[in-house]
């Protein structure tokens, strides 16, 4: 933590992140070589799964959720990759560690680009993936984006902060999908089941997978929060 | 005087183990529906609890890593890490051996076997972070950043997996009504369990003087790199 007090912090914190937020918004629209590459990255993922298992209509169905958190958390994994390398590369951590703000201010700026880069790859996926393994998506629209949200936001914030952790390590491009994996099989587990009670014949919205990945998102970001300052020391 | 201190651990730890062995196949009695095949319980599960330590002590020692800034509680925390992922695999072994003659499967993708191998799979990876960090100030911050990220998630991990039909036998010990152990049971795996957390104690106290050797050696040939 700064050692600037609370109440300060508090004032400062939003319109600091704000400006991380638009600063990698910037940088990505720019060239938007993240977005077209883990929008790709999606398709043939959702492809390369019919290859492999062939599924019927009904199994279409059965598979698809778990198929399509499958393909975002493995578009997560590369896409949250250059969230810190890129800094390092350009040097420019060190003007942002230098810059007088709560070091929290770029955690939560980078997790609010991600989370809007990797959503708006989902959307993007969404319809497709609709009419290629024949799942109604519109009906069930509104509490599908909850689940997304919830779901996305646990990817980002753990993202994130494992992009961090592993930008100085060897190997790097490796090791954030072996470690983000594993730890995010509670985001897995609850998303494709909340996802499966929405693709249902008879759709229903499942509260306890919600709960999880709720508990997910606010305990990795306050833990993200209190640790972050410790990732980007020099 | 510290080479009798090893050998008198070695000896208490070796005839701890001993005794437990004996207790397990000559005074535990033999279980009525699955036969011999049930002592395998007795390494299983007391394994299962000394890995639970052993990952506990990791995140103690991440904690206080991240508070004091000493490298001996780094050396603490990748010690405990690698025993516990050792007890962890002795789980995920005899898991199979017990399951195939008593399901009739080896593995089945039910609640409490999932979760174990994620749980091992997490320390895996702590350790796999640690070896491909460098710089050992580095190395042990980031790496009790996740330790700590690691320990928060492994509830999570439980509780989200539980949804799956579960398989496993409902916890025996303190699984509610109808659940019990016989007491004489109850003692062998107790005797057991000693064994086995004096062996963790043992290789972890053993895996740290390694570590803090390997940091003298370290600072040495750095000393006479710069002389």
């Amino acid at each position: 933590m700064s050692t600037k007090s609370p109440a300060a912090v508090a004032w400062t914190l939003p319109p600091a992140a704000l400006a991380i937020f638009l600063r990698e918004l910037r940088a990505e629209f720019r060239t938007r070589e993240l977005l077209n590459t883990t929008v790709v990255f999606v398709l043939i993922i959702v492809v390369m799964f019919s290859f492999s298992l062939n599924p019927s209509a009904q199994q279409a169905r059965e598979f698809g959720p778990g198929l399509l958190w499958l393909a975002f958390l493995f578009a997560g994994s590369l896409m949250l990759q250059p969230a810190f390398t890129r800094e390092l590369a350009s040097d420019t951590i060190s003007s942002l560690r230098m810059a007088p703000i709560d070091p929290s201010a770029i955690l939560f700026g980078k997790v609010a680009a991600n989370f809007f880069f990797l959503t708006f790859a989902e959307w993007l996926m969404l319809p497709v993936f609709g009419v290629l393994f024949n799942v109604p998506v519109w009906p069930v629209v509104g509490p599908l984006a909850m689940v997304l949200g919830l779901g996305t936001l646990g990817v980002c914030v753990a993202g994130t902060a494992f992009s961090a952790m592993t930008a100085q390590a060897r190997l790097r491009e490796l090791l954030l999908p072996l470690l983000l994996l594993p730890f995010l099989a509670p985001v897995l587990v609850a998303a494709v089941d909340a996802t499966s009670g929405l693709f249902a014949e008879v759709p229903e919205l499942r509260f306890t997978p919600l709960k999880i990945l709720a508990a997910f998102d606010v305990i990795f970001l306050t833990a993200a929060w209190l640790l972050f300052e410790n990732l980007i020391e020099e | 005087m510290r080479g009798f201190g090893n050998v008198a651990g070695a000896g208490v730890v070796a005839a701890l183990l001993g005794v437990a062995g004996y207790a397990v196949f000559f005074v535990a009695p033999q279980e009525v529906s699955m036969g011999d095949i049930q002592r395998i319980f007795y390494v299983h599960v007391a394994s299962a609890w000394t890995s639970f330590v052993a990952f506990f002590l990791v995140f103690l020692a991440n904690i206080a890593y991240l508070w004091r800034r000493q490298l001996h509680w780094d050396w603490l925390a990748v010690s405990a890490a690698e025993v516990g992922v050792a007890f962890c695999s002795v789980v995920l072994v005899t898991g199979p051996l017990w399951a195939k003659p008593v399901w009739g499967i080896w593995w089945t993708w039910d609640a409490r076997l999932t979760s174990t191998f994620v749980l091992w799979l997490l320390y895996v990876s702590y350790l796999l972070l640690r070896s491909l960090l460098p710089d050992p100030a580095r190395r042990a911050t980031i790496s009790a950043v996740f330790g700590i990220f690691t320990f928060l998630d492994v509830p999570l991990v439980y509780m989200s997996i539980r949804w799956f039909r579960t398989q496993h036998p409902q916890p025996v010990i303190a699984g509610g009504e109808g659940s019990g152990l016989d007491a004489v049971m109850w003692q062998v795996f107790l005797v057991m369990w000693t064994a086995l957390l004096a062996l963790m104690a043992r290789l972890v106290w053993q895996r740290y003087r390694l570590e803090s050797l390997r940091h003298q050696v370290d600072e040495l040939s750095f000393g006479l790199r710069a002389g």
